[in-house]
């Protein structure tokens, strides 16, 4: 039993901090048909620029310079390598993302020079807990509660706000919008800038709890995420966080099994496998439907 | 404005694009070179020039031939300054530039020649280390050192092999490094010795009845070490218990959680230091308290300092134990001490890695060799490496005539000292 429940923990806390990268990666394709392939590797700047600040600053001023870093990141890429070419093709738009992707991850192989680099432990959130006679740290009990918090948050946002709605009239349809007056440069960097705080706040949980940080520490949570918004329907919120929640309990499932069947190896597999279900019998994920609007 | 606000931004990406380039991905130069020909060629042949070592500091300190008299014999670093196993390929590196600064010339058929130290990085990963390998063999030098970890090992070992280049392995303790490989050496153990060693230890002194195993997926250096563990470990009546980690996984909680399910006495992590520190720490957040055992590779100072004040137990098969040559030690130490980067190098402190020592005689074994062989051509090289004996300060060191292994006997077991943040040695082990 306590075997099961600490599978159940990872697998939560993994859960709550995809979902905080997947809801980046929903958002900007609900509003720019755009998956945004450098996301990942936002998540993992912060990882590093936490790194970098904490050893002059102390944490409760490093924590809120990060975020606020990760947010000018963000800003900046899609002002640099994406609204160049809001008029040009999808698919250049995406090249594009992959390019900033590939850049982010070679500068921070400058930087480190590949080394691993170790996360600060931050106090309270690295402090362990007892739950049922597993030992876990706070940040993996407060993720969920977080994620949940923030997603009302966002909802409030989106649904009864004037950038909110502008948002939404943006996600229905992007030129009637233009032609509304709605200055959808502004409602694109919004979006960015909500995208990089959420992975901003979801790599301070991530890295707390697995404390290494390598250039290529963004890719596979990334990737992840990324299944974990179609898996919901991409472009829908609700339906990123709970995809990555199941994805979160499904790898670890997969991962507890009993080590003499040989499964854990499996356990990247099977997120990939669930995609490719989720994308034969459902095409449009959990909760997206083609006739209601994104975000 | 806004235009030129866009073209100025293009550009500084386009810039630091070729800066990336250069210094990630050596060996490799077409990815970052090519494109940064089409932006500018003054950027790209800085590029170029970089590519070998990531740090510029450190390339220059050591590939300055001293002095414009005389000539240059190459020696080939094939390492892993990138990646993974970038802490443990700097510092192999740096034993091997203490050596160099020790003895930076070589007598030649009464010519003297200064040695130049060419670093190839193969990024710790095995799709890198063939064009690294590679790049080593099209600059001409006459040997090569390295690699640290085994995988990248024989991935370089058949460029080497067909270039008729011989090849020193440092740390790569992997049996199939050598075997079928003329032109492969090694100066270290083997992992069926190492884990034969570490079976014993575990079912001697700590009584261990079971035994968790975890590597990472498609690490020939993880597995091999598992398989042979295993093996010893099940002839002497255990049981164990083998998992494995995809690449880039960093939950390990998991597994830990499973091993403390199963009843586990010791839990073998025979991984990439990298992991290693992420496993420790999770372990120690996770409050086990079963043993943890680790190969080479864990003996590094950043393992050091991720179990230091945690209650984590850690025992370890290594090469070198600091004080087994005195003189070595004070002499390493000093040259750390001497330049910021170098001690960056090593982790930011002067705690001696077993695979510096390894690094330096690694590069006395290289000297001895072309000594031996009175020439700088590599055929000749070869013929005479397999006769060299070298008495370094691991021990001494002599080649066994069918793989080129080294003939080594002993090795050592440590435990990090937690509360003092340092290791200690437990013994000098060997197996009958």
């Amino acid at each position: 039993m306590q075997y099961v429940i600490s599978i159940l923990l990872s697998g939560i806390s993994l859960g709550g901090q995809l979902a905080l990268i997947a809801i980046g990666y929903t958002m900007v394709y609900g509003i720019l048909r755009l998956i945004n392939f450098a996301h990942g590797d936002l998540f993992m700047a912060s990882g590093l620029m936490m790194i970098y600040i904490s050893t002059w600053a102390p944490l409760y001023l490093a924590i809120p310079l990060v975020l606020v870093l990760a947010v000018v990141l963000g800003f900046t890429i899609e002002r640099a390598a994406y609204k160049p070419l809001r008029q040009a093709p999808r698919m250049s738009v995406m090249i594009s993302a992959i390019g900033v992707s590939y850049l982010l991850q070679n500068t921070a192989t400058y930087i480190t020079g590949g080394q691993p680099m170790t996360y600060p432990s931050i106090p309270f959130l690295y402090d362990t807990v007892n739950v049922a006679g597993n030992n876990v740290k706070w940040a993996v009990l407060l993720t969920p509660v977080l994620v949940i918090v923030l997603v009302f948050a966002l909802t409030q946002l989106i649904n009864h706000t004037k950038i909110g709605m502008a948002m939404r009239a943006v996600a229905k349809d992007f030129e009637t919008s233009q032609l509304m007056g709605i200055k959808i440069n502004n409602v694109i960097s919004m979006t960015f800038i909500i995208g990089s705080f959420l992975a901003a706040v979801g790599s301070v949980l991530y890295f707390t709890n697995y404390q290494t940080v390598v250039p290529t520490s963004g890719a596979m949570p990334g990737l992840k995420s990324f299944v974990a918004a179609v898996f919901g329907g991409i472009g829908s919120i609700p339906g990123a966080v709970i995809g990555a929640f199941l994805i979160g309990i499904c790898e670890s499932i997969v991962k507890g099994l009993p080590a003499a069947w040989g499964l854990s190896v499996f356990s990247d597999a099977v997120t990939f496998a669930i995609l490719i279900i989720i994308l034969v019998v459902k095409p449009t994920g959990l909760f997206g439907e083609r006739a209601t609007d994104k975000v | 404005m806004k235009k030129l606000f866009c073209l100025v931004l293009a550009l500084s990406m386009c810039l630091s694009l070729v800066a990336c380039g250069g210094g990630s991905s050596s060996g490799n130069g077409g990815g970052g070179a090519a494109s940064s020909g089409a932006a500018s060629s003054g950027a790209a042949s800085s590029g170029g020039s970089s590519a070998s070592t990531p740090s510029g500091s450190q390339g220059g300190s050591t590939s300055t031939p001293s002095g414009g008299s005389g000539d240059t014999i190459k020696i080939g670093v094939f390492e892993p300054l990138t990646g993974d196993s970038a802490s443990g390929g700097n510092k192999e590196f740096l034993g091997m530039q203490y050596a160099r600064s020790i003895t930076p010339t070589v007598e030649v058929g009464g010519v003297t020649y200064n040695v130049e130290l060419v670093t190839a990085d193969n990024g710790s990963t095995t799709d890198k280390a063939p064009s690294a390998a590679a790049d080593l063999v099209g600059k001409g030098v006459s040997l090569v050192l390295g690699s640290y970890g085994s995988g990248v090992s024989m991935a370089g070992g058949p460029i080497f092999n067909d270039a008729g280049l011989s090849a020193i392995g440092v740390s790569c303790t992997n049996p199939n490094v050598t075997a079928g490989n003329d032109y492969y050496y090694r100066i270290c153990f083997l992992d069926d010795f190492q884990a034969h060693a570490l079976a014993n230890y575990v079912q001697g002194e700590l009584g261990a009845k079971t035994a968790y195993c975890l590597g990472e997926l498609g690490n020939e250096y993880d597995q091999g070490l598992i398989a042979f563990f295993t093996q010893y470990f099940e002839a002497a009546g255990g049981k164990v218990v083998s998992a494995s980690f995809p690449t880039n996984n960093s939950d390990f909680t998991t597994y830990l959680n499973q091993a403390k399910s199963e009843g586990a006495d010791v839990i073998f992590i025979p991984n990439s230091i990298s992991y290693i520190t992420q496993i420790l720490t999770q372990a120690d957040s996770l409050g086990i308290e079963i043993p943890f055992l680790g190969s080479d590779t864990a003996d590094d100072n950043m393992v050091l300092s991720a179990v230091a004040g945690t209650n984590v137990k850690l025992y370890l098969t290594t090469f070198y134990e600091e004080g087994g040559d005195p003189d070595f030690d004070e002499g390493f130490k000093a040259f750390l001490n001497s330049d910021p980067t170098l001690m960056s190098s090593n982790g930011g402190n002067d705690i001696i890695a077993a695979v510096s020592a390894m690094g330096y005689d690694a590069y006395n074994v290289a000297i001895e060799a072309i000594k031996a062989a009175g020439s700088t051509d590599p055929a000749a090289i070869k013929a005479a490496i397999g006769g060299v004996s070298v008495d370094g300060v691991s021990g001494s060191i002599s080649f066994e005539p069918v793989n080129g292994d080294a003939v080594r006997d002993f090795a050592f077991i440590k435990t990090a000292d937690t509360a003092a943040g340092q290791w200690s040695l437990v013994g000098k082990t060997t197996v009958e």
